[in-house]
């Protein structure tokens, strides 16, 4: 419980405890500096029930459009990963009807060429990188749909490992193509079809199948508690 | 001072640590450390529940409250389905998504039903990696016991045996799917050790495993067109003259009616309890894991297990105040990241099970070794740039490009600077028991994932769970499937619910709350400050 009290850190969002003027869908309210978007939202009494899932940056669900003071420029952000500052006006975005292609990844036959197929708008992307603009996972979202495009397949799925799914990318390009489902599909397929076999992974589901640790199971499931606490401590 | 200077003393001791191996606790050492400093020995937190299927056991206050909690329906509610199904799933986390797929192929008509969005769920944030015992030193057999040890001996061996025995060919479904885990350079899975294992076996999908499984799990649910009813929670189960489950109610939240689905076999997937907050620890979990399941099968008759214990992952963030009981993935400490108290002294070997390691951090903060901050909470550092150190510059980044992206948003760069942790609240251990088909001991009502109890003992090893979710998702899945071809559907009634009624005025009424919870209660009430200008 003694502490001594050079063991502290300066957090001045919370010394201070500093009221920040912030506009959220147009109207303006008084928050604690430095709380989080969403506990923005909860802190002016707002219920929020879309626009929030994991909290922890990871779901997309709470996908917002916010500006600073005195800059232009619309940004992106997830609402539970980003600090309110004074000035700030955000808007959570709603989720935008994007076309998903169904498909069923295992009866794919050439996969590459039905990306063509499922997602005919892929190749019309003009270029204008609206969407890496958009991304607040900064991925490079233009060089992916270009990527997947031109077939190079594990480039997209190393590239999309980050897409949190929030949709950001979508609204905003102009050939209207959906980057993170083409990416989705482009993942699957090379996760499918275009990575090896893991051998060591069938022999494994072989041998258990041939009972090959039977006897030891019958060793294990048999002995008494303190045999096994003992059994179990010999494992290193 | 401020963090810079404070942070120090880890730079500054970081080369004579490095010379340093701290052997594990003896087994003696271990007992009376958890005992002494662990959450789930303070016997203040806790109080035995007054009726139902476990009374007199103990639990926490809070999830007792719950438990003897009110159900928001009255007994005379129309329950005229909407919908009708063979296989109800509830729950969009993993455990749903495998149990509805699995359902699904096997030719069931299922229903899909969760809280949020499909997928916003625990399961989505899965950093560390699923274990399954794919490794030639390795053995199924190997991971049980692994799992038993860390379990306390406590784990049901039945459904502990399916899971180590069924992992590899769920490894093989995943990838079929589409799921890209990490490889060696000849093709093999690439397997990581965890804590509390004695051999690698965590398959990764770089540091997003839980996002990579359920963005495509997701997907394929939306390729199986199986109907969803999203932003709908179960707010009560449905049972049939015998008490058998037929169904269940849910709010849709969007205009808060009642929703009825009449189903064959009920699937519960609702996953855990962090947002109750426990002995008002911060926690790592999700919007909705409010413990809804454990409410709703509670009042249904089914029995809980190992309901008194809760893991409390180690390396929750302290700083900054806006990732506060954030997680900070295990695989830092896996991958050699130190432990260091405010003296710059290492106290606990880091890959000791989380039990022993979070009651060691408690510990050297309780004993004034820990570092506080200015909001008051302390924590100890956790030496990231330390893996930069070991393993070459890029270390951190390559294979924590999820935490660096956490951390850079609020201008803090985990390779250059260590991170101040504190246990944070998790995982629920115990939960619904089930037998090895996820059934409960009420019939047709199955209970999958986090929401169930009795595979991990009291306390459960990194990576186990995401491996729980699929194998017992998919056992679910295909029982509730096969059952719901043989059988009719059951009649829909309140009756168990008047009956819980019953039993609670007899022991002096409920405990006055409303379960399940549904959300947290986050949104202040207080007229806030608006501006006007
Ligand atoms: C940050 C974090 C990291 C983790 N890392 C790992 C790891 O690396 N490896 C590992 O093995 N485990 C890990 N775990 C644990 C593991 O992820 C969870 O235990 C697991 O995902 C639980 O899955 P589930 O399907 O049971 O529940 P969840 O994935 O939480 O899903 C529950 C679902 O039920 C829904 N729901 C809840 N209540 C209701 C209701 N009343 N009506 C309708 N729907 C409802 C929710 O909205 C959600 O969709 C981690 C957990 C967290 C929080
Ligand atoms: S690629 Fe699109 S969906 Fe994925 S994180 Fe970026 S903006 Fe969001
Ligand atoms: S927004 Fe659309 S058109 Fe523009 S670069 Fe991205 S994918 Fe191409
Ligand atoms: S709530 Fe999931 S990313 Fe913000």
């Amino acid at each position: 419980m003694a502490q001594e009290d050079t063991n502290v850190i300066d957090q001045p969002e919370v010394m201070r405890h500093k009221m920040v003027t912030i506009e959220i869908s147009g109207k303006k309210y008084e928050v604690p500096e430095g709380i989080t978007v969403i506990k923005a939202l909860w802190h002016t009494g707002q219920e929020v029930v879309r626009g929030a899932g994991c909290l922890g940056g990871f779901c997309g669900a709470c996908a917002t459009y916010y500006r600073t003071k005195d800059d232009p420029k619309v940004r992106t952000c997830l609402a539970c990963q980003m600090a309110v500052e004074d000035g700030m006006s955000f808007t959570i975005m709603p989720p935008f009807p994007a076309r998903k292609a169904l498909y069923d990844i295992q009866s794919l036959k050439d996969p590459k060429q039905d990306l063509f197929n499922l997602y005919p708008e892929a190749p019309l992307c003009r270029n204008c990188n609206a969407c890496t603009e958009a991304c607040p996972q900064k991925i490079d979202v233009r060089e992916g749909v270009w990527k997947a495009v031109f077939g190079d397949f594990k480039s997209v799925s190393e590239m999309f490992m980050d897409c949190v799914m929030c949709g950001m990318c979508t609204p905003v390009c102009i050939a209207d193509i959906a980057p993170n489902l083409v990416a989705l599909y482009v993942s699957r397929a090379q996760g499918a079809h275009f990575t090896e076999k893991p051998q060591g992974l069938d022999s494994r589901i072989k041998e258990i199948q041939d009972g090959r640790y039977n006897d030891e199971w019958k060793k294990v499931l048999g002995m008494n508690e303190q045999e096994l606490a003992d059994h179990c401590a010999t494992v290193k | 001072m401020d963090i810079h200077a404070l942070q120090q003393i880890v730079h500054q001791t970081r080369d004579a640590r490095r010379k340093q191996t701290i052997p594990k606790f003896s087994p003696a050492d271990r007992d009376q450390l958890i005992h002494q400093y662990h959450p789930d020995y303070r016997a203040s937190a806790y109080r035995p529940i007054r009726f139902g299927p476990n009374a007199n056991d103990k639990t926490v206050v809070e999830l007792a409250a719950l438990l003897e909690g009110d159900s928001s329906i009255p007994e005379n509610l129309d329950v005229t389905p909407q919908y009708t199904t063979d296989v109800l799933v509830i729950g969009g986390g993993g455990a749903g998504c495998a149990a509805a797929l699995h359902a699904h192929a096997s030719g069931a008509k299922v229903i899909l039903a969760t809280k949020l969005r499909l997928g916003d769920s625990n399961s989505v944030m899965a950093q560390g990696g699923m274990q399954i015992s794919v490794a030639p030193e390795d053995s199924p057999v190997t991971h049980f016991l692994d799992t038993l040890k860390g379990g306390h001996m406590q784990n049901d061996h039945e459904l502990l045996k399916v899971m180590v025995e069924e992992g590899p060919s769920i490894a093989k479904w995943l990838i079929e799917l589409g799921v890209l885990f990490d490889r060696q350079a000849d093709g093999n899975l690439h397997v990581k050790k965890g804590g509390g294992s004695s051999k690698p076996r965590l398959l990764t999908c770089s540091d997003y495993t839980g996002l990579e499984i359920m963005r495509v799990l997701k997907d394929e649910v939306l390729n199986q067109k199986v109907p969803l009813l999203e932003f709908c929670a179960a707010v009560e189960l449905l049972s049939d003259d015998n008490g058998h489950c037929s169904g269940a109610i849910f709010k849709d939240l969007d205009n808060q009616r009642h929703v009825i689905v009449a189903a064959k076999a009920v699937i519960l997937a609702t996953g855990g309890i962090g947002r109750l907050h426990i002995q008002g620890f911060p926690t790592s979990n999700h919007y909705g894991a409010t413990g809804d399941g454990l409410c709703l099968s509670y009042r249904m008759g089914a029995t809980l297990d190992h309901i008194d214990t809760f893991q409390y992952h180690p390396s929750g963030a302290v700083y900054p105040e806006q990732l506060i009981g954030a997680l900070v993935t295990e695989g830092i400490r896996s991958e050699g990241g130190h432990l260091v108290n405010a003296k710059g002294e290492r106290f606990v070997n880091e890959l000791d099970t989380r039990d022993v390691v979070s009651s060691s951090i408690i510990r050297e903060c309780e004993e004034g070794r820990g570092i506080r901050t200015m909001s008051g909470r302390v924590g100890v550092w956790l030496d990231t740039p330390l893996l930069d150190a070991e393993h070459g510059p890029g270390t951190v980044e390559k294979h924590f490009p999820a935490m660096m992206m956490q951390f850079e948003r609020f201008g803090i760069d985990i390779s250059k600077d260590p991170v101040l942790i504190y246990p944070t609240l998790h995982y629920q251990n115990g939960g619904v028991k089930i037998d090895a088909n996820s059934e409960t001991n009420v019939k047709n009502l199955f209970v999958a994932g986090e929401a169930s109890g009795g595979l991990h003992g009291r306390n459960r090893l990194m990576g186990n769970s995401l491996l729980d979710l699929m194998v017992f998702g998919k056992r679910s899945g295909l029982t509730a499937a096969t059952r719901a071809g043989s059988m009719k559907q059951g009649k829909l009634t309140l009756n168990h619910l008047q009956r819980f009624r019953a039993e609670a005025k007899k022991h002096g009424n409920s405990s006055g709350v409303i379960s399940p919870m549904i959300l947290p209660a986050y949104t202040r009430k207080e007229p806030e400050r608006v501006v006007t200008t």
